[in-house]
């Protein structure tokens, strides 16, 4: 068994305890910080990452907020303006009612003013033509009478 | 060597079982004894860690950019893995031994996966390197906890919540226990790691015989699986285990 042959034991512990050293060094002095500055820098990068991350999260937040707010805004700015075109609407549409309201009336009124007045031709005509048709009816009788009493009669058969 | 062994057995291109050779230290140049300078094959292999561990974690991480590459995604993944295995483990107060214990977890890693290569060393194989590597962790704990904790350190071995009669018996095994340690510690590594690569060859030598070499070949394949997990898994483990001892060394007492 080579492992039990101790004249070769001094030559292995020595470029052992150099490889050791040599191994050491290289660790100690490059690879290990070298490494540990790498993981620092990454870590410190991956931090401000998600740190800027959490900003434009933020910021995203935010700006959904005024974007609902304005929304709401407009909303209420739409009810708003509804509400008063509606209102005016209905004071034209009442103004406009109320002056044809009047107009209506006052046609009615000219309209039976004309009808009285052509009832009192039409009553004035009557007369008229009765006191001629009496007139003639007794004239045609032979009769001859005053015209003067036959009116009176007739005014008289009229007054009933 | 090999075939040195075979000719002297005189049963050469039958079942030749050699699952240990591959652990032999020789020199990388020449033929001469290894001293403790000698450049051999475990200074090929251990300079290829080193290799493994600048391509990964410097090489890969060079552009240091935020969003990482592959390599560097690697690199982040190994590093967050043991930080968080050594603060979780050993505390918080324990972040100081880190770049310790990342050097014995990257050295391990890479050498058990630079020994998965076909034809290489595998240095975690010996035990003289994982009881150097042990030890090493072993008196760091004692020292570190001594020094931080001073005499309160022995209150470990000293199981307070224990009936007063169990606690010298107590004692005595905490005490066993804790010299055990680098013992089990590195004797688990080698012995893992060993035990797989000279299955693989015991495997390998059955492919000679053209009728099993089929099995062979499957079992090799599926051995390799389980090795590249252990690999993995060894390492994790001795790593951990360092972490554990550490928190004994800086929160002793139960």
């Amino acid at each position: 068994m080579p492992q039990l042959d101790f004249s070769t034991w001094g030559n292995q512990i020595f470029w052992l305890i150099v490889t050791l050293i040599a191994i050491y060094f290289i660790l100690s002095r490059i690879a290990l910080p070298r490494i540990s500055a790498v993981l620092a820098e990454r870590t410190g990068t991956i931090t401000n990452d998600i740190a800027a991350a959490e900003d434009l999260k933020q910021k995203a937040k935010d700006a959904e907020a005024a974007y609902e707010k304005a929304l709401a805004d407009a909303r209420v700015e739409a009810n708003r303006i509804v509400a008063e075109t509606r209102s005016e609407i209905q004071a034209d549409l009442d103004a406009a009612t109320a002056k044809a309201d009047a107009e209506i009336a006052a046609k009615t009124a000219e309209g039976e003013k004309a009808i009285a007045e052509i009832r009192a031709n039409a009553m004035e005509s009557v007369e008229t033509v009765a006191k001629d048709t009496a007139q003639a009816i007794v004239s045609g009788l032979g009769f001859s009478a005053e015209a003067a009493s036959v009116d009176k009669a007739v005014a008289d058969r009229m007054k009933g | 060597m090999a075939t040195e062994t075979a000719a002297a057995h005189g049963d050469e291109g039958g079942l030749v079982f050699h699952p240990m050779d591959q652990f032999i230290v020789t020199p990388l140049f020449g033929d001469g004894p290894v001293h403790w300078y000698t450049i051999t094959n475990v200074t090929l292999w251990m300079a290829l860690a080193i290799v493994a561990v600048i391509v990964l974690m410097v090489l890969a991480t060079s552009r240091r950019a935020t969003i990482p590459s592959r390599g560097q995604s690697i690199a982040e993944l190994a590093y967050g893995f043991v930080y968080k295995m050594v603060e979780d483990v050993a505390g918080k107060d324990a972040v100081g031994f880190f770049p310790y214990i990342m050097t014995l977890f990257l050295f391990i890693v890479s050498a058990n996966f630079l020994g998965l290569i076909p034809m290489s060393f595998t240095t975690t194989s010996h035990f003289a390197v994982t009881v150097v590597l042990a030890l090493a962790v072993f008196l760091t704990v004692t020292i570190y906890g001594f020094m931080k904790n001073g005499s309160k350190f022995l209150g470990l071995f000293w199981v307070a919540s224990a009936p007063l009669a169990l606690r010298p018996i107590l004692a005595i095994i905490e005490v066993i226990s804790y010299f055990v340690r680098p013992v089990s510690h590195s004797i688990r590594l080698a012995g893992n790691v060993m035990a797989g690569h000279a299955v693989i060859k015991v495997f390998a030598g059955f492919a000679a015989i053209a009728v099993i070499s089929p099995v062979s070949v499957v079992a090799i394949t599926a051995m390799y699986g389980l090795e590249v997990l252990v690999a993995f898994i060894q390492a994790y483990v001795f790593t951990i285990l360092t972490c554990v001892y550490l928190k004994d060394a800086l929160h002793p007492g139960h």
